[in-house]
């Protein structure tokens, strides 16, 4: 059998340290190891971005990396961008304008979305597609995804525009 | 979906990389993104019982536009290569093409060197270095050596590098003229049901030269040499687009499989190269 390894990551800004099996995917480190149970499973074949997270300022779908692969990395999860006492404006903006149905897909989209505003804060409806189109949505029809984006963009440039 | 049990290294330089892969010869395999690889082990259609994670190697994550050729390492990843302004300015196809590979999360993390190494037909990557008539560095226990894109890919998942050996980088000439990447694809994140890679150089309303690379329409890349020798000498007019797609068509040999059956993917490869050419010669 295979050895053991010693891991360091840091998640939502806590540092987590463990031993695991190389072949030990990051999504299960998250949701049974650590239960951090926000990025999803959705398809496991590396389709879908429910499991989607932000690893070093990359979108990743975390069901396709090995824990071992993030060590020493900053993982940021849906948890670690917002709570229901301080929702992000893009949280805030999937519940105002019914970005979501089931909510399965929910903590992906807006992990990616967060990463899609941070490169281009003034997005498009076809940038806004074509940057999410690593997300997968069986309930919406992404109309309501899309304006939800929309929506928080607005929110933070003029957020950002205030603070200036 | 667990892989089977493996062994892990992170080597810190080549050295370390070839030991490796020399004492555990065909059971170890290097990874680069992951994103071929790790689906596979998922699958357990690879068993990899030794990886040897490249991301700490060094050396391997540069773009170097020089005067007349650039240089890609094996590391950059699909999205590097969409945001360097130079490298877009030099050979655009680049650009074009990435964008079509995938979905935003897959193109952060998958390399040059994963893609154009792997062997899977599908890959968008081999077909577009073949039409840039790239070369391709390999780094193995006697040293390192240069395989053209063009002779690299034998057979699906088979290509002329060795199993002891490392793709270090790519080396693709200054590209001149029009160029397109056309993909025709089930949804975003497919495969090609066809692609086509097209560069042509005009002088004087006439074509100089020309390359033509397909993709998925055989178990490797298909470079056609007599697609792109019928636009040499032309205007690029329908006649010679004709004769070009027919040329192609001689030169390609799809199977059957959950893209369509052959006399479709033959239509399409038609249509996606007609569109192609159409594209290149309109920014030649
Ligand atoms: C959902 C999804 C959709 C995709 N769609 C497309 C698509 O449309 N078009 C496309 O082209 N690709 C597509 N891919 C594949 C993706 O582009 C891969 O990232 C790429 O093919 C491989 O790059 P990698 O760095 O992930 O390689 P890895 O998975 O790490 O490696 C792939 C293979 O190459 C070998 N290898 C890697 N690096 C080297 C090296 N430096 N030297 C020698 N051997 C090496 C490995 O041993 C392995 O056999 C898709 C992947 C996913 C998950
Ligand atoms: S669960 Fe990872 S992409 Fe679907
Ligand atoms: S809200 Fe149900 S999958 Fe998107």
């Amino acid at each position: 059998m295979s050895n053991k390894k010693h891991i360091t990551l840091s998640v939502n800004g806590k540092t987590e340290e463990f031993l695991a099996e190389p072949r030990e995917l990051l999504i299960y480190t998250l949701r049974e190891r650590l239960n951090i149970t926000g990025p999803h499973i959705g398809c496991e074949t590396s389709h879908c971005g429910a499991c989607t997270v932000t690893i070093d300022g990359k979108s990743v779908k975390s069901c396709t990396m090995f824990a071992v692969q993030a060590e020493g990395a900053e993982i940021t999860t849906i948890e670690g961008i917002g709570g229901p006492d301080d929702l992000h404006p893009l949280q805030e903006a999937f519940k105002e304008h019914h970005g979501l149905q089931c909510g399965y897909c929910t903590p992906g989209m807006i992990t990616r979305a967060t990463k899609l505003l941070e490169e281009n804060p003034n997005p498009t409806e076809e940038e806004i597609r074509f940057g999410m189109a690593g997300n997968i949505c069986r309930c919406t029809g992404y109309q309501n995804i899309v304006k939800s984006i929309q929506a928080a963009a607005t929110e933070m440039n003029a957020a950002k525009e205030a603070a200036e | 979906m667990i892989p089977a049990a493996f062994e892990y290294y992170r080597p810190t330089d080549m050295a370390g990389v070839l030991s490796i892969l020399a004492e555990h010869g065909d059971d170890a395999r290097v990874m680069a993104g992951g994103h071929s690889l790790i689906p596979m082990m998922k699958l357990r259609m690879a068993d990899v019982p030794h990886l040897i994670d490249l991301q700490d190697v060094g050396g391997m994550s540069d773009i170097t536009v020089g005067a007349d050729s650039i240089t890609i390492g094996a590391m950059v990843t699909q999205h590097d290569i969409i945001d360097n302004a130079e490298l877009t300015a030099a050979a655009p196809i680049l650009r074009e093409a990435a964008l079509q590979i995938a979905d935003p999360q897959v193109r952060y993390i998958g390399t040059v060197g994963g893609n154009v190494a792997n062997g899977d037909p599908g890959n968008d990557m081999p077909g577009l270095m073949q039409c840039l008539n790239a070369s391709f560095t390999v780094v193995g226990p006697d040293g390192t050596r240069e395989v053209a894109a063009r002779e690299f890919y034998e057979a699906a998942y088979m290509t002329a590098r060795e199993d002891d050996e490392v793709l270090t980088q790519v080396t693709i000439p200054l590209p001149a003229g029009g160029y397109a990447y056309e993909k025709q694809k089930r949804k975003i994140g497919d495969y090609a049901t066809a692609a086509a890679a097209v560069q042509i150089v005009k002088e004087g309303g006439s074509c100089v030269s020309a390359s033509i690379a397909m993709t998925n329409l055989s178990d490797t890349p298909v470079y056609s040499d007599a697609a792109g020798a019928a636009l040499v000498g032309t205007a690029v007019d329908d006649a010679a687009i004709n004769a070009a797609i027919a040329a192609m068509l001689g030169d390609i040999d799809p199977t059957e499989d959950n893209r369509g059956p052959v006399a479709f993917k033959k239509h399409v490869a038609g249509v996606i190269l007609r569109r192609a050419i159409a594209r290149a010669r309109s920014r030649a």
